[in-house]
């Protein structure tokens, strides 16, 4: 087997693998829902409309570093 | 200072909207004078005999197509990045004096590789690779500024109150890590002054000139990954990041799907990088390369699609907005020529169709219905979206902004009708021939027949170009406009007669 063969096999394996995982993270997605801290996927477009810098975040840090102008 | 309340700081955005639009009218002014020439080859003297060289096609194109790239769409990258990435990620500029400290460090060195590119390719001094011109001296300094511009990002990532990244932050990491990787692998270069020739001289040539460090076939196959890929993460990644902000904000609905955009982003990373091939069919590459160039590129439709179409499901019940905005006109037909776009380009990637377009004006075609109907619209929507928040003022005109989507949609149908035509007729052309094998035409037939569609292209280019100018002078003039309360921009943008 030459090094040309051994490429494409290589390539073909590799592009199975990554088709397996693209697969599996569209059930993963689907399935669950949410992320890791249970924040639902959909509520992250809140990122994008609700983005003036005293808007509480999705999903905060930490409670210590809300911006000044929230604290008052 | 205690007291002020925290502002987003908009400094940097500004910069870069200013070289956006500067050489965006450089770039596309530029691009309409070389669609003449090809119509009218006279205007190659446009200048006289005596400045020929500096006025020909060949010295003019790559000023074009980079000042489009590197300048125009790039600029727009920098500026929507500067202003989107600090309101999702809720942290202002203002708040790191290293971070504000490096955005304009990024802008001012940015501008010193823009001169440097400009007057070396007036000068003659290139590469003589498409899209990657520049001599290693510059090669060098565009890689500092693009470091520098990935430690403002993730310096600014690294201080965010938002835990998880807005689906455009992935967007705009995925333009960084990969054209950081395309530039440095497709620039490798050995400058001639350290190569000794075969009578063992030394020293050989000017020192700012450079040899690839690839040959033959290699350096095509890396050349048209990074071709190809320079589309994927300039004209591809960096847009769909505009368009997942600023259609849900100016519309002020949720995205449709926000698992689709995570889906059709790992989708859309998987894929796009083993396209390439499909520039080299029926070249030296190996066979089984091309095939799967071709088999890439036609799955590559469904993440397109995918970030597509949940845009224009994000418009679902609001489609009124399309015909009263035309803000939201810009953005939902930037999306819908990326759709077009995108369906296209896997069409002429498939072997027996790329037989035909291979080499034709119908590339050509694609690539501008790609970047003035996606690219374009999207980047000037974008900065029609930011100019009223940067400014604290309303659009200065929006019959004006109509004006120019309905005389630059025009142009873009003009530019791609007529090179569909002409890329056909002129495939059609090259493989015609009788009985016994013999050509049916030669070169010059096929130029004859094309010139009138030549003509039509130049006119839709200059349709495009004017509608550039309507949207530079009502940029311009909303600098001045009546000023708007912050309570007035929280989603559509606000905009005079």
């Amino acid at each position: 087997m030459d090094i040309a063969q051994l490429q494409a096999y290589g390539y073909f394996t590799l592009t199975i693998g990554l088709v397996l995982i693209l697969y599996g993270y569209i059930y993963h997605l689907y399935s669950k829902k949410k992320d890791v801290d249970g924040v639902d996927y959909e509520s992250y477009s809140n990122m994008a409309l609700k983005d003036d810098i005293d808007d509480t975040p999705v999903a905060s840090m930490s409670e210590d570093k809300a911006p000044k102008s929230a604290k008052k | 200072m205690e007291n002020h309340p925290l502002e987003y700081d908009y400094t940097v955005a500004k910069m870069f909207m200013l070289t956006t639009i500067i050489l965006g009218i450089v770039g596309m002014l530029i691009g309409v004078i070389l669609a003449f020439q090809l119509a009218y080859p006279g205007l190659n003297l446009m200048l006289g005999e005596g400045l020929a060289e500096y006025t020909n096609f060949s010295r003019l194109r790559p000023l074009h197509t980079d000042a489009v790239v590197f300048g125009f769409t790039l600029s727009g990258i920098f500026a929507t990045w500067y202003y989107i990435g600090q309101r999702v990620l809720k942290v202002s500029m203002a708040e790191s004096k290293l971070l504000m400290f490096l955005g304009k460090l990024h802008f001012w060195l940015y501008l010193v590789v823009i001169v440097a590119a400009v007057v070396s390719l007036f000068m003659g001094i290139t590469s003589s690779k498409e899209y990657a011109e520049f001599e290693w001296p510059i090669d060098i300094l565009v890689v500092v500024v693009w470091v520098i511009f990935g430690a403002g990002m993730f310096g600014l990532i690294g201080i965010r109150r938002e835990k998880s990244l807005y689906i455009s932050v992935w967007y705009y990491i995925a333009t960084f890590l990969g054209i950081a990787m395309l530039y440095l692998f497709n620039n490798m270069a050995i400058p001639t002054m350290f190569g000794v020739s075969d009578i063992g001289e030394s020293g050989v040539g000017v020192w700012y000139h450079s040899v690839s460090m690839y040959a033959g076939t290699n350096d095509a196959l890396v050349q048209w990954w990074y071709g190809h890929n320079a589309v994927a993460f300039g004209f591809t990644v960096p847009i769909v990041a505009m368009i997942y902000y600023f259609l849900p904000k100016e519309s002020g609905q949720a995205i449709y799907s926000y698992k689709l955009s995570l889906l059709s982003f790992w989708a859309l990373m998987f894929l796009y990088l083993w396209a390439g091939g499909h520039h080299l069919l029926y070249s030296t590459v190996p066979d089984w390369l091309q095939t799967m160039g071709s088999i890439f590129s036609v799955i590559l439709i469904l993440p397109s699609w995918g970030s597509a179409i949940n845009m224009l499901l994000t418009m679902k019940g609001e489609w009124q907005q399309v015909a009263a905005s035309p803000l939201i006109k810009f953005m939902v037909l930037s999306s819908t020529f990326y759709m077009f776009s995108t369906l296209e380009g896997p069409i002429q990637a498939i072997k027996s169709v790329n037989a035909i377009a291979h080499f034709t004006d119908w590339i050509v075609g694609h690539v501008h219905d790609g970047t003035l109907g996606w690219v374009g619209f999207m980047i000037m929507a974008a900065l029609y979206h930011m100019a009223p928040r940067l400014f604290k003022r309303e659009i200065y005109s929006k019959s004006l902004m109509t004006a120019q989507f309905w005389i630059q949609t025009v142009g873009v149908v003009l530019y791609f009708t007529s090179m569909w035509i002409a890329g056909i007729t002129q495939g059609m052309m090259w493989r015609a021939h009788d009985e016994f094998g013999n050509l049916a035409y030669s070169f010059i037939d096929t130029v004859t027949v094309l010139h009138p569609y030549y003509v039509i292209r130049s006119v839709g280019g200059l349709l495009y170009l004017i509608g550039f100018f309507m949207f530079a002078y009502n940029i311009y003039k909303t600098m001045s406009a009546r000023k708007v309360e912050e309570s007035e921009l929280q989603n559509a943008t606000p905009m005079g007669a």
